[in-house]
């Protein structure tokens, strides 16, 4: 295999996680929220696929693309979350959101 | 030919550091952003340079599928939605105590030592020979027999997925217009 070995893609995917799980973590608008959680399942999805090349077995990709599905899906409820918590009039601040009836 | 494969070992390593780096400070600037327009910029070369190295670990699929579905309409959808919602979307920072900020990042750090830890643990000398792969492995053609034989039920899946979170969104939409129209009906009477 050229280039560097899985590892080092391991390593990268383990930092990008971690940034989007800080990013979840400190961040207070929900849109930035909603774009953390991106980057941690995409984080996961490049460890799917360093595995998959590994273990020269497709199974890994066809895991990535189905995490894919999974993240518009997600991406569209939470955008739609937003949308209508900004139509009630609601703020956009995570730390304010305590409550299921609005 | 051994020269021929060192030169194309040098420039896979060079398209590597370069997509990761790219990689690693685009998902900074997201976190780090506070404008969320350009947060969702730099998610969109945070999918790209991934779609770079999906392509360097031969899943060629995946990273199409990633720069279309993703780079292309799934962040298209962020970017109408910070449109729309406009400065009412800028909460900057995590605000309130300070030991809040502080947790989180001794989070994120606990996490990256017990991933790196395990890994190491349970795979450290595994990892440096990976099996060989003919041209045919993550191409458009293995990947739809993988999903149409062994993977038929995930496919299926999949397909119901999508067709609740579609559901969702538009069950979510008209009631925030309900909602609207009643606070609007409210402030003209």
């Amino acid at each position: 295999m050229l280039g560097p070995a899985i590892s080092a893609y391991l390593v990268v995917s383990v930092i990008l996680f971690v940034t989007g799980a800080i990013g979840v973590l400190v961040r207070r608008s929900p849109l930035i929220v909603l774009l953390a959680l991106e980057i941690m399942l995409n984080a996961a999805n490049l460890a799917l696929i360093a595995f998959a090349r590994h273990h020269g077995d497709g199974a890994g990709q066809i895991f990535a693309l189905t995490v894919m599905v999974v993240a518009a899906s997600e991406a569209v409820v939470g955008l739609g979350l937003i949308v209508a918590m900004s139509r009630k009039r609601v703020e956009l601040d995570v730390d304010k959101l305590d409550s299921l009836r609005g | 030919m051994i020269l021929a494969a060192t030169a194309g070992n040098v420039l896979t390593w060079i398209v590597w550091v370069v997509a990761a780096c790219a990689l690693l400070s685009s998902g900074f600037a997201v976190i780090l952003f506070s404008n969320p327009f350009f947060s969702a910029l730099s998610l969109i070369g945070n999918l790209g340079s991934l779609a770079v190295l999906y392509l360097l670990l031969s899943a060629e699929f995946v990273a199409a599928a990633q720069v279309l579905v993703y780079a292309g309409a799934v962040m298209v959808m962020f970017l109408f939605v910070i449109a729309y919602l406009g400065g009412r979307a800028d909460v900057p920072f995590a605000g309130g105590r300070a030991f809040g900020k502080l947790a989180a990042l001794v989070a994120g750090g606990a996490i990256l030592v017990e991933i790196v830890v395990v890994i190491a643990l349970q795979a450290g000398g595994k990892l440096s020979t990976s099996a060989e792969v003919t041209g045919a492995f993550g191409s458009p053609r293995e990947i739809g027999r993988l999903f149409l034989s062994d993977h038929l039920l995930a496919f299926e899946v999949t397909s119901i997925i999508l067709l609740v979170a579609a559901v969702g969104g538009v069950i979510l939409g008209s009631a925030a217009r309900r909602g609207e129209d009643e606070e609007q009906g409210e402030g003209s009477r």
